[in-house]
């Protein structure tokens, strides 16, 4: 058997058997909690620029299951912090950003996407409105670059000097804690009661002593808190919570718990050469205002798309994997963008994209598993809602 | 962990033993170090008995939650049995890789082809410089 020595096979969308790289690169970038993460056993991989652990020592299956049905804790520090202030950052926002900044309260945060003149996706964003001139924005780790620079443009070209942006990205650390049992863990934590705050809200606490800035945001599919704290006191917040009883999680779990939950990643079901209509996120692009690229995603909104991401799934636990084609009576018309087994379903579920035409829910497609033709069943997104708990 | 010395190895992290229990016959399966490079495996696709399997050549198919990997047989034979416990279990192999996770049994066409595979030692050392 060959191995995936290279750590690419593991996150990125083309599995291949023969292409193999050093585990870990010296010019990547670490965490506060790399030598956290050694410590307990956790696997090292490249991603995104950063070195981050994909699992620990009991496994993906073991750490899936933990957030699904107790609580996880993932260091997603390798993703952007980005500062937007100033008497126009809420207009730059707009004109950058699908989601409106204008309409978002004091205190909430928003899901939406950053798009090219064309509507390709440079990336998909959570972003938290602080004061009224101050904002927070998470772009991905590997596109953190490409973001800073889109942003500089059109603050240069359009807003300065009404807007800045800082990147406190390195001095500080980006902690996700998911699951059932977070709220009720983390009033035990947190010295503030951070478990009555709604859903895309965020609020500001205190763990030892260490200031926390938590929003109740995630990318898992269940209720849980992202917690960013200042550099030196990430390794005190994480004990406190893996103490606490949470599960460390790495990326592998972090990445079947996304697709359970249907939520796209950067790379795979969204790219610069992909819009958010196609990728069915057209709830996260406004119908009104000016914007960049409004109007083509708007034509395509009320219009047609040349292709669409569907979801699916099959019997078994024979997974679909990134670039593999999915069929109609033979005839190629699409190509998997993410695929894993499901442990929460017990199936193995898939996204990707269909050309050309409308493919209904109950639809049933064949998917080439490296030469093997297997039915698959498509299915509304998501493949996974959490239970509602009273 | 050093590998068990009673059998032999390939670079593909596949091992193969004479099996005790009957005449000619060889038992294989993949190594801790494989299962553990894997991850939690989760689905086996093997060989059926009566079907030809050459030196080095693929045989079959293992997946992992993040991984998908070609299995190679460690030698020249015919299947004589599978092992079905894992068609539901396949996490034996991760629990018990040179055990209770053995993947085929095989009739060897020739049993000196073991001679050109790696020892115990070779493969530990072979997979120390990994």
């Amino acid at each position: 058997m060959i191995l995936p020595a290279s750590a690419h096979t593991w996150i990125l969308p083309l599995w291949s058997v023969t292409h193999y790289s050093p585990m870990v690169t010296s010019d990547n970038l670490r965490t506060n909690l790399y030598d956290t993460h050694v410590t307990l056993g956790g696997r090292m991989v490249p991603f995104g620029g950063w070195d981050m652990p994909v699992q620990y020592p009991d496994g993906i299956l073991a750490e899936v299951k933990a957030v699904r049905t107790a609580c996880g804790v993932f260091d997603v520090s390798h993703m952007g912090r980005l500062y937007i202030s100033g008497p126009k950052a809420t207009e730059f926002l707009d004109w950058v950003l699908t989601g409106s900044a204008s309409t978002l309260r004091v205190g909430r945060a928003r899901y939406c996407l950053i798009c090219n003149e064309k509507g390709g996706v440079i990336d998909d964003t959570i972003f938290y409105r602080l004061t009224e001139d101050r904002y927070l924005l998470i772009p991905n780790a590997g596109n953190r670059p490409a973001v800073i620079a889109w942003f500089q443009h059109w603050i240069d070209e359009k807003f300065f000097p009404g807007c800045s942006m800082e990147d406190a990205t390195t001095t500080t650390s980006l902690i996700a804690f998911q699951g059932p049992y977070t709220p009720v863990l983390i009033d035990q934590i947190v010295d503030q009661p951070l478990s009555t705050m709604r859903p895309f809200s965020w609020a500001e606490g205190a763990i030892q002593g260490a200031p926390v800035f938590a929003g109740r945001t995630g990318y898992t599919g269940e209720d849980g808190f992202e917690l960013l704290v200042q550099g030196r006191d990430a390794v005190k917040v994480w004990t406190a919570l893996t103490d606490s009883g949470a599960v460390p999680c790495g990326l592998g779990a972090r990445d079947v718990l996304r697709l359970e939950a249907g939520l796209p990643l950067h790379g795979h079901e969204i790219d610069e050469a992909t819009t958010p209509i196609e990728a069915g996120l057209g709830r996260f692009v406004r119908t009104e205002g000016d914007f960049i690229s409004s109007q083509l995603l708007e034509s395509q909104r009320t219009g047609s798309v040349l292709r669409k991401l569907v979801g699916f799934t099959l019997p078994g636990r024979s997974a679909p994997r990134a670039g593999y084609n999915l069929l109609d009576h033979g005839e190629p018309i699409g190509t998997v963008t993410s695929g894993s087994y499901s442990p929460t379903l017990d199936t193995s579920i898939g996204m990707g994209y269909v050309l050309g035409r409308d493919i209904e829910p109950g639809t049933i497609l064949d998917l080439d598993i490296r030469g093997r033709i297997v039915p698959v069943t498509v299915t509304d997104l998501p493949f996974y809602t959490r239970p509602r708990r009273t | 962990m050093s590998s068990p010395d009673d059998r032999r190895y390939t670079q593909e992290h596949e091992w193969v033993m004479i099996d005790a229990t009957a005449a000619n016959t060889a038992v294989a399966g993949i190594t801790d170090y494989a299962q553990d490079q894997l991850g939690d495996i989760v689905y086996f696709e093997l060989p059926k008995v009566g079907d030809d399997v050459a030196h080095l050549g693929k045989m079959g198919e293992v997946e992992s939650v993040k991984a998908v990997s070609d299995l190679f047989s460690p030698i020249d034979g015919v299947v004589t049995e599978i092992n079905e416990k894992l068609l539901d279990h396949p996490e034996l192999v991760n629990e018990d890789p040179f055990g209770e996770g053995w993947l085929i049994k095989a009739t060897m066409a020739d049993a000196t082809t073991l001679d050109r595979l790696m020892s115990a030692a070779d493969y530990d050392a072979f997979i120390a410089g990994l």
